[in-house]
């Protein structure tokens, strides 16, 4: 595992070094304009606005560093050729894999935490003092984290056989195909066949269930996270990313790089 | 192909002819379709014979927002070394190939010679038992040329085995113990440069001036001049009588060398011979 970690640690070394965090500013900007307006025109509204903001934007900016620079974890090495050098090292492949997907999770984790406590501060400045059930917004946190690490897993996989442009709207489509996926399960058409709906029920359970991780919602308004859900989407999300990181190992083990 | 422990031994082809394949294959970044490979004995499968080989890859490319001394810190970490040998190692590397002043320059501000000294020294780095370096001399220039042959002397006194491939003959002759040579991805011929080029000699340039007297020898008449100076270029049997010609003129002799073929005649002879085997076979089959 100590492969891994030098790989990850390095790639959240490129991430600092490239500005991936520069997106903080934007964030943070967004969180101070939201507040003075909020502070102006709502009555009694302010936390769920500026809550309801805060977490759309952590999972927006999220979502685009998670496939963008998530897709070019590996494409960006196999272009570049500076995995070469290093996959001729005693480095298995599958490590240098965990390693990129590791680095950008630790990565999105940086920066999704310094996007809370920027929420937080937005917060603080239209409603204090804060109260204990505003913790509820660090599990809506935690869980669109978990989202973005299966996002990055997907990204990942989709970049070890297809080109970064492919790659890129393969997983924005799943990330879609995910967030309606519940729609697809309950969908009744009049003038589809028992075995349409089936394979439509087997595709809708096949694809990653991104409502899993939206609490956001609640949260805005208040209102708390069963410890249970909190549970079930860490599992679900475990369990996801192993299957597609052991999919993405397993082509990109025999991939010939040219 | 067999490469003995211990020898420098030289893959050269022409461009496209198979040098990198191979050697990408040796290091596991493709896949063959058939037969084998070993190196020290292990299958190359086997990541752990990787720790006793440094690679250097053709037209090497590094995470250019890292320094020198971290790029090569960063590759010491596979190898398993400790802080301060991996601290004593870079300063001695980043030395050793002449980078020492912009140790802690980006690399993307590196020239592509500067980035083939990175790579040098990243695959000599852990002190490994065999070193392959694809086109080592590209993008050098003619010092970094002079230190990089210096190197690859030192790695063999070492008893380290070094391969490489090159496409300039004038390198392996001057390195090499054995070569071997790929056209058309086919393996061509393994042996020592003196044989490669022995057999090929085109015979005896000798290089001379007219005399005090001037007077001009008749072996001027064939001769090309440049200056003062007559160049004329005869069959080895020929040699002698030429030399007393030049000696009963009072001719000043400056050299005489052996004419050998030049890279682009070596392949041209590999690459016609290959051809017209290939058009007997098609006329036979016909």
């Amino acid at each position: 595992m100590k492969n891994v970690w030098v790989v990850a640690a390095n790639t959240f070394r490129e991430a600092v070094r490239d500005r991936v965090l520069y997106n903080l500013v934007f964030f943070a900007l967004l969180m101070m304009g939201a507040a003075i307006l909020v502070g102006q025109i709502s009555i009694d509204i302010e936390q769920t606005v500026i809550v309801s903001l805060g977490l759309t934007a952590i999972s927006v900016i999220g979502l685009f560093i998670a496939v963008f620079i998530g897709v070019g974890l590996v494409s960006k090495e196999m272009e570049k050729r500076t995995l070469y050098a290093l996959l001729a090292k005693p480095v298995e492949r599958w490590q240098f894999l965990l390693g990129k997907f590791a680095g950008l999770v630790m990565t999105l984790t940086v920066n999704t935490a310094a996007m809370a406590a920027g929420l937080y501060a937005a917060l603080w400045s239209v409603k204090h003092p804060l109260v204990s059930s505003d913790a509820y917004i660090l599990v809506a946190v935690y869980l669109i984290l978990l989202k973005l690490a299966l996002i990055v897993a997907l990204a990942m996989l989709f970049s070890c056989f297809t080109t970064p442009f492919l790659a890129i709207l393969f997983t924005a489509g799943i990330y879609v195909a995910g967030v309606y996926g519940g729609e697809l399960r309950t969908m009744q058409a009049v003038n589809l066949t028992p075995a349409t709906m089936k394979m439509f029920r087997a595709i809708s359970y096949a694809l990653p269930n991104f409502e899993n991780f939206n609490v956001m919602g609640a949260v805005a308004h208040g209102r708390g996270v069963p410890g249970a859900l909190v549970g079930h989407a860490t599992l679900y999300a475990a369990l996801y990313c192993a299957v597609v990181l052991a999919a993405a190992a397993m082509v990109f083990s025999r991939k010939n790089l040219k | 192909m067999k490469v003995e422990t211990g020898e420098v031994f030289g893959f050269l082809g022409p461009n496209g002819a198979g040098k990198s394949t191979t050697i990408k294959l040796l290091m596991r970044l493709i896949f063959p379709s058939a037969g084998t490979a070993r190196i020290l004995g292990k299958s190359i499968d086997e990541v752990s014979v990787h720790r006793e080989i440094g690679y250097l890859p053709e037209q090497p490319y590094f995470y250019d927002y890292l320094t020198a001394a971290e790029v090569l810190d960063y590759f010491a970490r596979f190898h398993g070394l400790k802080a301060n040998d991996r601290q004593e190692r870079v300063a001695r590397m980043l030395k050793k190939v002449g980078l020492e002043t912009a140790r802690k320059i980006q690399l993307r501000k590196y020239s592509k010679g500067m980035l083939q000294r990175v790579g040098l020294a990243q695959a000599i780095l852990h002190d490994p038992q065999v070193v392959v370096l694809d086109e080592p001399m590209s993008g050098l220039d003619p010092l970094g040329r002079r230190e990089l042959r210096d190197i690859i002397l030192e790695l063999k006194r070492d008893g380290k085995t070094v391969m490489f491939s090159t496409h300039i003959l004038s390198d392996a002759e001057m390195l090499c113990d054995r070569v071997g040579v790929i056209v058309g991805g086919k393996l061509r011929g393994v042996g020592t440069p003196g044989e490669m080029v022995g057999i090929q000699t085109q015979g005896m340039e000798i290089l001379f001036e007219a005399g005090a007297e001037g007077k001009t020898p008749p072996l001027a008449a064939r001769a090309t001049k440049t200056g003062e100076r007559y160049r004329v270029k005869l069959p080895e049997e020929e040699l002698y009588a030429a030399l007393d010609e030049l000696k009963l003129a009072g001719a000043r002799i400056l050299s005489v060398s052996q004419i050998k073929p030049t890279l682009e005649d070596f392949f041209m002879n590999l690459v016609e011979a290959d051809r017209a085997q290939a058009n007997a076979v098609e006329v036979s089959g016909k």
